[in-house]
């Protein structure tokens, strides 16, 4: 009735800051339309996660636990949500939009024969109907939408970091459990093991130095690592980002990747090498504190959203710049 | 060994790599205008390159599916440049701005008037709406496996193994066929078509198939278009760029490096 349900992630055994976001959210929509608030946590073992996700206040938190929740196997937890869904008849269904949310929600939404609406960065209520408002940037970020969809529950996966994070409630939720029915039969994609690379969590970067395909080839990072590496010691921690192109040509590993399909990020300083600001990039880096654009062509994209440019051939400046780094340090 | 059948889902949109100076948003209309050719969604071309590449490596025979209000054969004939060996038009008035669980319905009737299929491909999201829903919704209307995100796609026998992007990483997974399964650019660009050769297809007379609602769609009350309740720009993100312009590269640099560090 009127509830607005949240699936939370739990990272490392507590509450992912994302699902935060998403409970100051569900609590504004759940005002609005009058009605309660819940969050449902998935997994093997989710007692730790629950008692936390207890403390910020919603009304219910639904813990989902099961053997074969550990891990994620898309089949298992799509059955364990549509199975949740059926039973809490949410009116409002709210994800993060990451791998998990972005994988779980389309199909979900077939199976309750609703809409999604994906990446949204605002959500409200409509009055006239209850139904949700939708705010979404479409064509890489040249628009802001604002769309209304039939169906139930209403369904939005948001993006990271628009929302603050909800902050301790003074009434704790009720924590019950929701026993899902599923077994191996339903796993219809296997899994045969992960490969990890190299983690790169360039949300935690203090700065960021991206390359783009003006660097012309792979030895460009080699010459980025270096800038990275002398400006360390005086920006913190710094890690190498890049366009989409330089993982097209194999050059980095897409967990570098920053803009609309790789991270969003914020940090001190964002030093662009040969990317030349299309807005897919530029929404992933745009509102870095400090933006430093290197290019050869003055009329990029990227001078206009940055502090400081230089019209130069990376090749020559780069180096330049590494020397005068350690000349002062 | 039997052939594969392989169908690509395409859509055509216009360029989303425009310059942004040839970006119009129109609040009225409710549509983004850019003043460039139409092209077929980057990752579309992505899933494309995937299929030819199982079709020199198993034997495939690869289809191509479009949908639009009007899809335009001489952007979409790309795909049989490339080295697809068929291309039907999806076209009808009543395809317009559908929401996407419809656009997945409508393609899920496409495919199954075709008949046989083994895999289906899709990008994992369109360049104009943004939305990367489309592909996970015909798989599971079709009642396929579902795999996304993948960055290498290989078929053994009756089996699909994918290298499917994680955080950090990469997750191996395997599927019986048929099944469908969402692209990433990490598979690679469409290979590099000649112009000969794309002009060749363009003359070329055979005519592409086009089918209307009425020839294949299943539920036509059941389609829904977008209601969008609002379009407008987004807030300015412009900033005013100082340019440091030094007579020698250590000036630039000694310039630059203390406006980087300077707080
Ligand atoms: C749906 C969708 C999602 C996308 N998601 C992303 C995303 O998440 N992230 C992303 O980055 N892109 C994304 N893209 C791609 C995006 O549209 C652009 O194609 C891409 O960002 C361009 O990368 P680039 O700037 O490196 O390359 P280019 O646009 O080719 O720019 C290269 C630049 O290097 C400069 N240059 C050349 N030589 C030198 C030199 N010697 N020294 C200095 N500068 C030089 C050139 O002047 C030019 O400005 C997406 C596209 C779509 C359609
Ligand atoms: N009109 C269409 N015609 C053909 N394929 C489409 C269409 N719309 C979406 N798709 C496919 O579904 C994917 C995801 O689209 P979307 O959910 O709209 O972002 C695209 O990359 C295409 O492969």
């Amino acid at each position: 009735m009127n509830e607005v349900l949240i699936l939370g992630e739990i990272l490392e055994g507590s509450m992912d800051p994302k699902t935060l976001e998403l409970v100051g959210i569900g609590r504004k929509l759940a005002e609005d339309l009058g009605g309660g608030l819940s969050v449902a946590l998935m997994g093997g073992a989710v007692s730790a996660a629950a008692e936390q996700a207890a403390s910020v206040g919603p009304d219910h938190v639904y813990k989902v636990e099961h053997p074969l929740l550990e891990g994620f196997t898309p089949d298992l937890w799509l059955a364990a949500l549509e199975q949740i869904c059926k039973k809490v008849k949410p009116k409002i269904l709210l994800m993060s939009h990451v791998p998990l949310g972005m994988e779980l929600g389309p199909r979900l939404a077939v199976r309750l024969n609703t809409r999604l609406t994906t990446d949204c960065i605002d959500l409200s209520i409509d009055p006239a109907d209850g139904l949700l408002l939708r705010t979404k940037p479409v064509s890489g970020g040249n628009a802001i939408s604002v769309f209304k969809c039939p169906g139930e529950p209403q369904m939005a996966t948001m993006r990271g970091k628009v929302f603050g994070a909800a902050e301790p409630a003074e009434k704790e939720g009720e924590i019950g459990d929701l026993v899902p029915e599923i077994d191996d039969s339903m796993i219809k994609v296997v899994s045969l093991g992960v490969v990890r690379e190299e983690i790169v969590s360039l949300d935690k970067a203090d700065a960021v130095v991206a390359g783009g395909a003006g660097l012309g080839d792979e030895g460009g990072f080699e010459m980025l690592s270096d800038l990275s590496r002398a400006l360390g010691k005086t920006l913190g921690n710094v890690m190498l980002g890049c366009s989409r192109v330089a993982v097209d040509k194999g050059w980095i590993s897409s967990d570098h990747q920053v803009g609309l399909t790789g991270s969003m990020i914020s940090p001190d300083v964002y030093v662009a090498v040969g990317i030349s600001g299309a807005i897919q990039h530029l929404v992933g880096m745009v509102h870095s504190k400090k933006i430093i654009a290197i290019n050869t062509d003055k009329g990029c994209n990227m001078f206009k959203v940055a502090d400081y440019g230089v019209v130069e051939d990376y090749e020559k400046l780069i180096p330049a710049l590494v020397k005068r780094l350690e000349e002062l340090s | 060994m039997t052939e594969l059948n392989i169908i690509v889902c395409a859509k055509q949109i216009p360029d989303p790599e425009a310059p942004l100076s040839d970006v119009r948003v129109d609040g009225e209309k409710k549509e983004v205008f850019v003043d460039a050719p139409n092209v077929i969604s980057p990752f579309d071309e992505n899933a494309l390159e995937a299929a030819l590449v199982l079709q020199e490596e198993a034997g495939a025979r690869v289809t191509v599916l479009s949908l639009g209000r009007k899809v335009s054969d001489t952007v979409l004939r790309k795909s049989l440049a490339a080295g697809a060996d068929e291309l039907i038009l999806l076209q009808d008035n009543a395809f317009e701005k559908l929401d996407s669980h419809s656009v997945a319905r409508v393609l899920a009737d496409a495919i199954q008037r075709i008949g046989d299929c083994d895999l289906v491909l899709t990008g994992r999201q369109a360049g104009d709406w943004d939305s990367g829903q489309v592909g996970l919704m015909l798989g599971e209307i079709l009642g396929l496996p579902c795999i996304s995100l993948a960055r290498e796609i290989k078929v053994e026998g009756r089996q699909v193994q994918v290298k499917k992007n994680i955080a950090g990483g990469y997750e191996q997974v395997r599927a019986a066929l048929p099944a469908l399964v969402t692209v990433s650019n990490e598979v690679g660009e469409l290979r590099y078509i000649s112009r000969t050769r794309m002009m060749k297809m363009l003359r070329k007379a055979s005519s592409i198939p086009s089918w209307s609602s009425g020839d294949f769609v299943s539920t036509p009350d059941a389609l829904q278009g977008m209601e969008i309740k609002e379009l407008s720009s987004p807030p300015d993100m412009g900033r005013s760029c100082e340019f440091i312009e030094g007579a020698t590269l250590e000036e630039k640099a000694d310039q630059l490096v203390a406006a980087i560090t300077s707080f």
